[in-house]
């Protein structure tokens, strides 16, 4: 079973040379700390930032310098700045080449819900929507099951969709698996995972083909 | 050109629709939101990516109960804004970041609406035209049609041009363009000739009242920091 570094590690892995790359709050922020060497990506902050640096040395925070999580960063050479509307544009125009974000369920056609729990806590769906009606691949960071051991990979979402039909690939701590439209393919379990336990934490479909490889960083 | 921001909002009335520049609270107007709150102005319906937080930004306005309604995309991290909103005190319109921007976009063009795919299939569909393009189905939104800008730059001159920093840009230059009345509050104020014209964000052609604007706090959300490496 992974934990959430291991699965921003993992994820790490599907990174290509050249890419511009979104990564959303929580686990896929993560994926910055394991970019593979030889591998050059940007990433592109929804707030009017290509070309994210890490954290600020103590010291040299500065206010008017975010990532669209509210952190504190830093540029890079070759970074540039531009408005909210540029920043969707880029998206919506498709030249953000993965983007990597949470959910709180997937369904086996590759719904997404991720913004919304009627009756408890409403934040907003921020750039999710904008990000999941766009991007050409997307990936999506998250447990195999919710807090009450419940699956989050279901035939149908449950709760309010914050895109539909998008999610390609799922990397949770328990496997990756392929979203093919009739249900969730197996590609990789995390060591010491039988496929049995993922099969019985799936609600959708699961479809196994052959040896499953166990994954590695 | 005004003295400062009790000058330059003294027009705002009850009932107004005002948007607000900012991302969180990076490159949020704070005077304008200061002397709002100081005014007292009420009903207001606040057009902003986000409600601030509990005691800064539009989060000010909401302690006070001046907002009628709130358009947003994200309103995390405010604990009174949930109360407001779970009592029924506080009309609210959630919408996707990119629409929300592009709505902004489409008023400073001159365009009454724009299509754009995020949120097909969802709640937020519900009850909005949509055609397909190419395939792809798209929304139709709505420019915004707000009294008021409230922005804030880095540097302005006196002929109301605005230059804005880092990642402070964001919805400013967005807004700007969009309000009936924009009110653009800078950190310096150069007299007309000194910003270089090639670095312009904002023409002054979209600025009607500009201010020089004192005490910035700007306040940083999530500090993160790492470790100088000797």
């Amino acid at each position: 079973m992974l934990d959430k570094n291991q699965i921003a590690q993992r994820i790490a892995r599907e990174l290509r040379d050249g890419y511009y790359v979104n990564l959303g709050i929580g686990i896929p922020t993560l994926v910055a700390n394991y970019i593979p060497e030889g591998v050059n990506v940007t990433l592109q902050s929804e707030n009017g930032l290509l070309g994210m640096g890490p954290f600020p040395i103590e010291g040299e925070e500065d206010a008017d310098l975010i990532n669209a999580g509210k952190q504190t960063i830093t540029t890079l050479p070759g970074s540039s700045f531009f408005d909210s509307a540029m920043s969707f544009g880029m998206i919506r125009a498709g030249k953000v080449d993965l983007t990597v974000l949470g959910a709180m369920e997937v369904s086996e056609n590759g719904d997404i819900a991720s913004w919304k729990i009627p009756g408890k806590l409403v934040k907003g769906m921020g750039g999710a929507m904008d990000l999941v009606a766009s991007a050409k691949n997307i990936i999506v960071a998250m447990m195999h099951t919710n807090s009450k051991g419940e699956s989050k990979l279901l035939k149908r979402c449950r709760l309010p969709l914050t895109g539909i039909n998008c999610v390609k690939k799922i990397v949770t701590d328990l496997a990756v698996l392929e979203v093919t439209g009739n249900g969730f393919r197996l590609l990789e379990k995390a060591g010491g995972v039988s496929v049995e336990e993922i099969r019985s934490k799936t609600e959708g479909n699961l479809i196994v083909e052959g040896d499953i490889p166990d994954m590695h960083f | 050109m005004y003295k400062n921001a009790d000058e330059a909002i003294a027009d705002i009335s009850d009932g107004s629709t005002l948007m607000l520049g900012g991302f969180g609270v990076c490159g949020i107007p704070e005077n304008c939101i200061s002397a709002l709150v100081k005014k007292g102005v009420n009903n207001l319906t606040c057009i902003s990516n986000n409600a601030g937080i509990d005691d800064f930004g539009i989060g000010l306005l909401l302690k006070k109960k001046q907002l009628k309604k709130m358009i947003a995309s994200y309103v995390g991290e405010n604990a009174e804004f949930e109360r407001q909103l779970l009592h029924g005190e506080l009309e609210v319109d959630l919408i996707p970041q990119g629409t929300l921007a592009t709505r902004c976009m489409a008023t400073g063009y001159g365009m009454p609406a724009i299509f754009t795919p995020a949120g097909v299939g969802t709640e937020v569909a519900e009850g909005k035209e949509s055609r397909v393009f190419n395939g792809k189905e798209y929304l139709l939104e709505y420019a915004f049609e707000p009294d008021f800008a409230l922005v804030k730059a880095w540097k302005g001159d006196t002929a109301g041009n605005l230059m804005y920093k880092e990642t402070a840009r964001n919805f400013n230059p967005l807004m700007a363009m969009a309000g009936k009345i924009t009110i653009a509050e800078v950190e310096e104020l150069v007299e007309a000739g000194e910003l270089d014209p090639n670095q312009i964000h904002t023409p002054g052609i979209y600025v009607h009242r500009i201010f020089k604007g004192s005490f910035y706090e700007k306040r940083i959300e999530q500090r993160t920091v790492r470790k100088a490496v000797n």
